[in-house]
């Protein structure tokens, strides 16, 4: 029995190492690269950062895409949640089409089919008012079809994390109760309801935010410059500096995640005390 | 649902009073109240409207714009612009593009087939291990790098394992015939985020497995390999498959990582739509770019008609 119980810490420890050592290797290698240089230890690759042209544009960028598509995801997923649950549960198997078919077409097929759609304008519509709205959604300031296509993106990963979030709060009671103290139909929702969901909005917004920060693939092919984009043009020239970026990108998502990590367990904490 | 008869003198008492506290009574005039009930009746759909017509604009669309695109002439050939056509589907399962299709295929299906195998081992090891903060530490790690995809993945590699890498400087891995800009590079690259993904979809299946059926296996004399090969197995196959279907697809869609690392040395289908919607295509083949995106969807497609029902399988079994 020792034996075997022996044999199994050596089994775990030699695949915990192994495990730890492909994990950590690439991330010191990442931090070793954007710091070496030809006579010692330099910082320029971060210190350069403010000073990179397109840096701050691009960063003002994403941060804008990010928390416009965090609001309108947040607006549009809500609301109909809720209601599924309160009072069309008929539309629920509608919803969970909705929040699962951008799952089946890659990122790529996406904008391929966004290309197709603003092909459309200059093609057929030239002459329609529709025409105008084709080139407001393209505005290079702030390219809305960017934002549609991260919502799109993003919705099946908030509507699991909301769904899990609503599963642990009985909504129809509470919106009960508030109804019963007098309380009108969105009073009810956005101060009894919502509060409840902290947690699970938090973790919405968190994984769209990520998401978006992220995100290469659309805005490439589409031509537009967020952060991503820059760190890629970026690479071409300067390698050491999109390391660098790079580092500092998995430095903030962990950062953002250990705080979700650190905000979920108070919580918990206090509903098992209380 | 069951509160209906009961007596509720609340709402149609408190609203005359409660004034500052119902500033949203707009939703129903104050005579109807008391009937319009605990319950929105009929109104609530009207929540979901923003969403569905947003869905319908947003995702239908691009959705008509690949199907019709992808069975008419484009606008750029010289004769029949417009007519319907099946040359753009056949011309994308053909030469270089089915090429990269296959590629593609047998690269997903590499690197989530050892992605499974690699992130059980470790799931399990992380899971029986005595310290929780351990636990914690990985599962958050998990987190993190599986969404650690796309440009930071493929610089980090590169600054790992490339051509100027500090690993590759440290041991003259040039020497020994490594390239990282390579379909072995690539599978070393996605396993980064594909490892913990597989030990985020896997760990909930394997706190499932209960304590008690261990012991009953060892009190009948099971060995260890035995215990695995006739108890655990059979019951986590859904959610291993399942775990290596979501690997399949992850790798399959991703496409950041690639452009960035490796260039056209490994022919992707990701890439080939890229570089088709950039115009880098024969002429008279405009639309091809929307018929290798229906090749696309319809791999996924498979991909998720496996996935959903083995994920709500299992969501079953281990509940």
């Amino acid at each position: 029995m020792a034996q075997l119980i022996s044999r199994l810490r050596l089994w775990r420890g030699a695949v915990l190492l192994l495990a730890g050592l492909y994990f950590l290797v690439p991330m010191a290698a990442s931090v070793w690269f954007s710091v070496d240089d030809v006579d010692g230890i330099s910082f320029d690759a971060y210190t350069g950062l403010l000073s990179a042209p397109g840096f701050t544009d691009s960063l003002v960028l994403t941060l804008e895409l990010a928390a416009v598509t965090v609001v309108v995801l947040l607006l549009l997923l809500v609301p109909a949640m809720i209601a599924v649950r309160l009072g069309a549960p008929r539309l629920r198997p509608v919803l969970e089409v909705v929040c699962t078919l951008p799952l089946v077409v890659p990122p790529v097929a996406l904008t391929a089919g966004l290309i197709g759609v603003l092909r459309w304008g200059p093609d057929h519509l030239m002459d329609t008012p529709f025409f105008q709205t084709f080139v407001f959604v393209q505005q290079p300031e702030f390219p809305l079809v960017l934002v549609v296509a991260y919502v799109l993106m993003a919705l099946p990963l908030a509507h699991r994390a909301l769904d899990s979030g609503l599963r642990a709060v009985d909504v129809r009671t509470l919106v009960e109760a508030a109804r019963n103290c007098g309380a009108s139909w969105p009073r009810a929702v956005l101060s009894v309801v919502v509060p409840n969901l902290r947690g699970a909005l938090l973790n919405a917004a968190f994984l769209t935010l990520a998401l978006v920060l992220g995100e290469f693939t659309t805005a490439s092919i589409l031509g537009y410059q967020p952060f991503a984009v820059w760190i890629y043009s970026v690479g071409n020239s300067r390698g050491q500096m999109s390391v660098a970026v790079s580092v500092l990108s998995l430095l903030i998502t962990w950062v953002l995640l250990l705080l979700l990590a650190a905000a979920g367990r108070e919580r918990r904490h206090k509903t098992a005390t209380a | 649902m069951t509160t209906a008869p009961t007596p509720v003198p609340a709402p149609a008492a408190a609203d005359p009073s409660g004034g500052p506290g119902a500033p949203g009574t707009a939703t129903a005039p104050p005579t109807a109240r008391p009937r319009a009930g605990r319950r929105p009746r009929g109104g609530a759909w009207l929540a979901t409207v923003p969403l569905l017509a947003f869905f319908l604009v947003g995702f239908g669309l691009p959705a008509v714009a690949i199907l019709t695109g992808a069975f008419t002439v484009s606008s750029d050939a010289e004769t029949g612009a417009g007519s319907f056509t099946t040359a753009n589907l056949t011309d994308s399962v053909q030469g270089a593009y089915w090429t990269a299709l296959l590629s593609s295929l047998k690269l997903s299906a590499l690197t989530a087939l050892i992605g499974t195998v690699l992130g059980v081992p470790v799931a399990q090891a992380v899971l029986t291990s005595r310290f929780r903060l351990l636990r914690e530490a990985v599962l958050t790690a998990s987190g993190v790098l599986a969404n650690f995809g796309g440009l930071p993945l493929a610089f980090a590699f590169v600054a790992t394992l490339g051509n100027a890498g500090e690993l590759t400087k440290l041991f003259h891995l040039t020497d020994h015939g490594w390239s990282l800009y390579s379909f072995t590079g690539l599978t070393v690259t996605y396993l980064y985020f594909l490892v913990p993904l597989m030990v985020l979809t896997i760990t909930p299946a394997l706190e499932g497995l209960r304590l008690q059926w261990r012991e009953a296996a060892r009190n009948n004399r099971a060995t260890t390999l035995q215990y695995w090969r006739y108890v655990a197995l059979p019951v986590l196959f859904p959610s291993l498959l399942g775990g290596f279907v979501l690997l399949f697809g992850s790798a399959f869609a991703a496409y950041a990582t690639a452009a960035a690392m490796v260039g056209a040395t490994v022919p992707l289908i990701s890439r080939q739509i890229a570089d088709a919607l950039s115009g880098n295509v024969l002429v008279g083949q405009g639309n091809l770019a929307l018929a290798l995106s229906l090749d696309m969807i319809v791999v996924a497609a498979l991909v998720m008609a496996v996935y959903l029902p083995l994920q709500r399988r299992s969501a079953r079994w281990l509940s």
